[in-house]
């Protein structure tokens, strides 16, 4: 049997998206459609105390104007998380439609319908908005003070939720004689995802229902928020789901699709399209969790950690959406990368008049490997221990498990991975040559690693739904729940698909556009889930698929079923390897058989209830112009465990795509804010410094391939590990280059002036 | 879709002339990397354009009889680049434009449009300032040539007077001849970026290669609009070539500059920059001119 699953198949998509054939939302929306512009607030904090619509009603082209005055009064929670039916586990609901409250600058307080783009613009230019405001806060530990500015009116001191965890006993720990105390703080700024596509979504009426097509990552969750929002039953509302250009989170959240859908309606259902515009994209949508972290660990001279305390508080700005469960991710990672006897760890979700801050790939990883990695490179410094030496050491060690998710670290894949990390680099050799260089321009290598875990059980539901059906020429289309968003997941599914039913693989059509009037559910694209996730039930529907299958051929070539096999798209019978008939004349005459006419199809669900870690490592190499304030990354290796590659040629290009956003999280992206107006500075992609080529080596991925065990493929997260550790890496490698330990991120030449002024190596 | 609320379409200098007078509120468009991007922000929502971008006659790069190098207007910094004249004459000049923005942006972006928006950060700007450039513009009464210097107002502020046109930028022989020259961009990232700092540095040396004959150096982003620093060229004028002369020049152009703070960087950040910027551009503009460091 040809087997698919671990070869560089060609991307199913490849062809349309590179000639342009393939369609994204705006593509398929109706050039008559009239436009949707959001009015944002221009004050961070305040009320609205009236807006005056008259000027721009009086624009020509201009349909309606409405405001945070006619929006129904429904709080709603927008996070894509899977709904609970415990109200206790559901998200918050902080936010209407268009509030009132406003809460940071650039809130939603009116919007435009127009028949056209200038129309929309001009009327919007026009509307009159009269505050009252209220002062704002910016930062996370000044919203938790007393006296500081309420955002939100149920969370006392706006902490939206705190959380802890407790080992043994730091207090009496920490007293033990001869110990080193190694304390820092560290930050990690507030950043955009900026996928290529902005979202954007339509919506229309149709037969009493509300239609929306979306640039979303999780279609099936969407449906829920808008009909939440809206105050109308689940089952009235359709989400579509066609390509899309990334989302890497952002789009973990239900965006633009309640107000489009609702401006639909007050239009008599009309067609209406609401567009983000790149400024919008990075200030009204979500953001990265700015997270600063305070770390003390108490190390004996030998490397051992005797105890460890950690507090977090994570930048939640103006609404809930994901919450808590970003910093929490991080602390709860914290005890497990470092097992350590006697453990202190708390963290705080704060509300902030910020943009709100939602998922984004790494989901508080990025930020708690940048704060651990770069405080266990201070240990090594206080206690001089090599980096390399002190992970060997204190890591994870195979064997451990967590209580709470049951994961297992089931291979050596922290040591392995840095030893394939470690030669590819030549570290250990580099790592005692750059020690204590002089001049202007040193060379530095730093290593981090990175802890992840795939998916979101027990935390919440995990589930994947998968329909196929077969056609007459015995290929088949198949569907899950689970979103393409550019990662490559329906590659790597038709690839599962293809080995699991036994058919080739240009037989296996994927039906890649989700529609929740027909697609079966399934909660999208999160948490590096779906190739674990949709795994399950791509190997389940399949098993269920061939049953039918091998009933029929039992019942047209009168073999037992026990004695029959398909294989490559062709019926065969075991005992002596002879093709008995072709999948597609089975498939034909099962259809049109004047006796027993059966359209062969299969549906079910897989229910997951494990978890697995997936782990690895980056190296970065790095040189230091000092008197120009600039760091060269000369190179950077990323080596991840994600267990058996699918498609090894896809799972590269997903790490280099990783790695590259973590390049910006590093050393350039940040959104920076206005201290006396609380409006974002730098709002498009000038000012906002991503990363470009030319700021990027040439990216390496390696891999160790330790097969998953709970995984049917034998896979494990890869979605998000890589933009999880690049950061630390290159930050201790300036600290090897130079000596110097920077605490924060991004290291941009801002921050690398006044540290090497500090430091004496730049005199004026 | 833009607000536009009306086009103009110029078919000569001439014409384009006839168009300013006809429609001063109007604003003149050549490649329209700043003025769409401008319109899209509202901030020129509404106007009315008059479109210069098919003039061929002020596209492209020449020497007058006088040895005067002549860059219209509308010449794209990719052509500036790979133009053989300024390859061979004032090469740190296409190095310079080279560094605008990304390919895209080059291949529309013009040189006539990059020093009229009169923003400092402008990457031909300092360079064309550090050559003495003259500004030629075109108007209802002829020709009017003014030094580069002269031409800018105040920040984004140029002196374009009714009716005229920007048509050419004008090297003179005197200013490029036996010149090398180095521009460093300090941006955030290496493309893509608008400078934190621009300096440009050219140096004339003596036939034996030994003396500093006349250094030139002009920021961008260091003050409000392109400037020169006069002392640090003065310092160096006549002085024999020498590190500890790099060193000394980088440390006068401190008496000339003045960068402010912003949120995009520091002052005390940029000063720093500028001088160790100008240090690496003297010595890299020497190393260009033969000499030996």
């Amino acid at each position: 049997m040809s087997k698919q699953v671990g070869e560089n198949a060609v991307r199913v998509d490849a062809y349309d998206k590179v000639t342009g054939r393939a369609k994204y939302t705006d593509d398929l929306c109706d050039r008559g459609a009239l436009v949707v512009k959001v009015c944002h607030s221009t004050i961070a904090h305040g009320f609205v105390k009236a807006i005056d619509t008259s000027e721009a009603e009086a624009v020509p082209g201009v349909v309606k104007v409405l405001t945070c005055f006619d929006v129904p009064d429904i709080e709603f929670p927008t996070a894509g998380h899977p709904w609970s039916t415990d109200p206790a586990h559901q998200d918050v609901a902080d936010r209407k439609l268009l509030n009132r409250h406003v809460r940071y600058y650039g809130d939603d307080v009116a919007v435009v319908i127009a028949e056209d783009e200038v129309a929309a613009a001009q009327a919007l230019r026009a509307i009159r908005v009269e505050y009252e405001e209220l002062p704002f806060v910016l930062d996370a530990q000044e919203a938790m003070r007393e006296g500081a500015p309420q955002i939100q009116e149920r969370y006392k001191n706006n902490i939206l939720a705190h959380s802890d965890v407790r080992r043994g006993n730091y207090e009496t720990a920490r007293q033990e004689p001869g110990l080193i105390k190694v304390e820092g703080w560290y930050d990690t700024p507030t950043v955009q995802h900026c996928h290529i596509e902005n979202h954007g979504c339509f919506a229309y009426k149709e037969a009493g229902r509300v239609v929306v097509v979306s640039s979303t990552q999780i279609p099936h969750i969407v449906r829920r928020v808008v009909a939440q929002a809206l105050g109308l039953p689940w089952g009235k509302v359709r989400i579509i789901k066609p390509y899309i250009g990334g989302g890497f989170g952002n789009k973990q959240d239900a965006l633009y699709e309640p107000l489009c859908a609702w401006c639909s309606t007050q239009v008599g259902g009309r067609l209406v399209k609401l567009e983000c515009s790149r400024e919008e994209t990075f200030v009204s949508n979500r953001v990265r969790h700015a997270i600063r972290t305070h770390i003390i660990s108490y190390v004996r001279p030998d490397g051992t950690l005797v105890a460890r305390k950690l507090e977090a508080f994570s930048n939640q700005g103006a609404y809930a959406s994901h919450g808590h469960g970003v910093v929490a991710k991080g602390m709860n990672a914290f005890p497990q990368l470092y097992p350590c006897p006697n453990v202190e760890c708390d963290s705080w979700t704060v509300y902030t008049n910020r943009p709100a801050a939602g998922a984004m790939r790494g989901y508080g990883i990025p930020q708690a490997m940048f704060a651990g990695e770069s405080h266990i490179d201070d240990i090594c410094k206080a206690i001089g221990m090599s980096p390399l030496e002190f992970r060997r050491k204190n890591l994870m060690p195979v064997g451990y498990v967590d209580g709470f998710s049951k994961n297992e670290l089931y291979s050596d894949s922290f040591n392995q991975c840095m030893d394939k990390g470690m030669e590819l680099l030549d570290y250990q050799r580099k790592y005692q040559a750059y020690q204590n260089q002089t001049g202007p321009v040193r060379r530095g290598v730093g290593l981090a690693v990175f802890w992840y875990n795939t998916a979101v059980w027990p935390i919440s539901l995990e589930s994947s739904s998968c329909r196929m059906v077969l056609n007459q020429d015995g290929s088949l289309q198949f569907q899950t729940g689970e979103t393409e968003i550019g990662q490559g997941c329906d590659t790597a599914y038709s690839q599962m698909v293809a080995d699991a039913v036994g058919i080739p693989l240009s037989d296996v059509h994927v039906v890649s556009t989700q529609d929740t009037d027909v697609t079966p559910f399934g909660t999208g694209a999160y948490a590096s889930r779906q190739t674990y996730i949709g795994g399950f039930s791509i190997a389940q529907t399949a098993q269920a698929l061939r049953e039918r299958i091998l009933n029929i051929a039992h019942e047209q070539t009168r073999m037992p079923v026990s004695n029959l096999d398909l294989v490559d798209g062709q019926i065969v019978r075991k005992s002596d390897g002879r093709i008995l008939k072709s999948l597609g004349d089975l498939a034909t005459e099962s259809l049109y058989s004047l006796e027993s006419s059966r359209h062969i199809t299969a549906e079910t669900t897989a229910q997951i209830k494990s978890n697995a870690y997936s782990f690895g490592c980056s190296f970065a190499e790095v040189e230091v112009d000092i008197p120009m304030c600039r760091v060269k990354l000369l190179r950077l290796v990323n080596v991840h465990d994600c267990g058996r590659l699918i498609n090894p040629a896809l799972a590269e290009a997903q790490v280099h795509g990783g790695m590259s956003m973590a390049i910006g999280y590093g050393l350039s992206e940040e959104l920076k804010f206005d201290p006396k107006t609380g409006r974002v500075l730098n709002d498009n992609l000038l000012d906002y410094k991503l990363s470009t080529f030319l700021d990027h080596p040439a990216l390496e991925a390696a891999f160790v391939e330790n097969p998953e065990p709970t995984s049917p493929y034998g896979t494990k997260a890869l979605g998000e590990p890589p933009a999880c550790s690049p950061a630390p890496a290159i930050r201790n490698a300036i600290l090897n280059a130079t000596g110097v330990a920077i605490d924060s991120c991004p290291i941009t030449p801002h921050i690398l002036y006044r540290k090497f002024r500090e430091a004496g190596l730049i005199q004026e | 879709m833009y607000d536009i609320k009306a086009l103009y379409q110029a078919k000569s200098v001439a014409d384009a002339v006839a168009l300013r007078l006809a429609h001063p509120e109007a604003q003149i468009i050549a490649g329209g990397s700043d003025v769409l991007v401008q319109m899209r922000e509202g901030k020129r929502a509404g106007a009315e354009l008059i479109s210069i971008q098919t003039l061929d006659e002020i596209r492209g790069v020449s020497m007058d009889d006088d040895g005067t190098i002549r860059i219209g207007s509308l010449t794209s910094f990719s052509h500036i680049t790979w133009d053989p004249l300024i390859q061979k004459y004032i090469n740190v000049l296409g190095q310079a434009v080279d560094q605008v923005g990304g390919p895209q942006i080059r291949n529309i972006g013009t040189i006539g449009g990059n020093t009229c928006n009169g923003v400092t950060s402008a990457d031909s700007a300092s360079t064309l300032h550090a050559w003495d450039a003259i500004i030629e513009l075109t108007g209802p009464d002829g020709i009017r040539r003014q030094p580069i210097h002269d031409f800018y107002i105040r920040a984004g502020v140029v002196d374009i007077r009714e009716g005229e046109i920007q048509t050419a930028i004008l090297i003179p022989k005197e200013s490029y001849e036996n010149c090398f020259g180095h521009y460093i961009k300090y941006a955030m990232r290496s493309a893509m970026d608008i400078a934190t700092l621009g300096t440009s540095v050219n140096v004339r040396l003596s036939a034996d290669k030994k003396t500093v004959e006349r250094a030139r150096v002009a920021f961008g982003v260091a003050g409000p609009v392109p400037l020169r620093a006069v002392r640090a060229e003065e310092l160096a004028a006549g002085q024999p070539v020498s590190l500890e002369l790099a060193e000394r020049f980088a440390q006068a152009v401190k008496e000339d500059i003045n960068p402010r703070d912003s949120w995009r960087a520091a002052k005390d950040f940029r000063i720093h920059i500028a001088v160790e910027s100008a240090k690496r551009a003297f010595i890299e503009s020497v190393k260009l001119a033969g000499g030996d460091l």
